[in-house]
């Protein structure tokens, strides 16, 4: 085994551990910190596949706004705060058979794929990266008008969050 | 492989995971612990401690943490293009201007509706 299986291997089992401590303790703002865990773990594989800028927006925005805003929503709803929050609601049955269903899925819609004994090609020059990325962002022949919409985005997003928190204040 | 400039990050995480259990573990190791019940009770000003720790924190927190998350991504859209920022001079310049000024509408938004208002 080389050192990147071993470092893939040892990051992979973080991460499951971690995520299977979201979905099985019962404190939600323990839940949420091994969340972050799981997320971190995220990071760390782009880090791996060699995708830097994904690596930062996975923390910057997963870790750094989206953890913190789930902390304090569980902060926010004092009911579910409590050691005494059920593991079990009346679905679980239904979700579990779901999961299973997909779980099934999947694995037979990977076993015929050639890609987990392939090599993938080293990085060079034509890769794309960063500066790619951007240069597509705001070119004309690129996506500068998904690139504004997107601007248009947030602010509805934004809009209707204070909207929802404020009412007609 | 991966490239080497990851390798400082590694080294700091490693530092601060290392210093931080380092130092939980000295303290457990040589610090007197003579727990009884009443040194175990959460600590109010002397009194017997009223009701659960935790309360409902301000929905001015919520507030917070979702126009974070909004500027947060921002930042994101804004990074591919400072990376380039240079060669696309003006263009640029006008382009991501387009983005921000739309962005700033929601903020005076937020700004007026008091969302930023810790009171």
């Amino acid at each position: 085994m080389t050192v990147m299986q071993i470092l893939f291997l040892l990051i992979g089992l973080v991460t499951l551990a971690a995520s299977v401590m979201v979905v099985s303790t019962r404190n939600m703002v323990r839940a949420a910190l091994y969340l972050i865990v799981t997320l971190f773990g995220v990071a760390v594989l782009y880090v791996l596949l060699n995708a830097g800028f994904f690596a930062v927006v996975q923390v910057v925005i997963y870790i750094g706004a989206i953890s913190i805003l789930f902390i304090f929503a569980v902060m926010l709803t004092r009911d579910v705060t409590g050691l005494q929050a059920a593991a079990f609601n009346r679905t679980w049955l239904l979700a579990a058979f779901l999961a299973l269903v997909l779980f099934g899925g999947l694995f037979l819609a990977l076993q015929g794929w050639s890609g987990f004994e392939t090599v993938p090609p080293a990085f060079t020059d034509d890769t794309p990266t960063i500066r790619d990325l951007g240069l597509a962002l705001v070119s004309p022949d690129g996506y500068v008008i998904p690139f504004e919409v997107a601007s248009v985005l947030l602010v509805a997003a934004m809009i209707g969050a204070i909207y929802v928190a404020w009412g007609r204040k | 492989m991966i490239p080497n400039e990851y390798l400082p990050i590694a080294v700091l995480f490693i530092l601060a995971t290392g210093l931080a259990a380092l130092v939980i573990i000295l303290g457990h190791a040589f610090g007197p612990r003579r727990p009884t019940a009443r040194k175990l009770m959460p600590y109010e000003s002397g009194m017997t401690p009223i009701g659960p720790g935790t309360r409902r924190i301000r929905v001015a927190f919520y507030m917070i943490a979702v126009d974070f998350i909004l500027f947060d991504i921002e930042v994101v859209f804004f990074l591919p293009w400072a990376v380039y920022a240079r060669e696309l001079s003006y263009y640029g310049l006008l382009v991501i201007g387009i983005f921000t000024v739309l962005l700033l509408v929601g903020f005076i938004y937020a700004w007026k509706k008091g969302a930023l208002e810790w009171e």
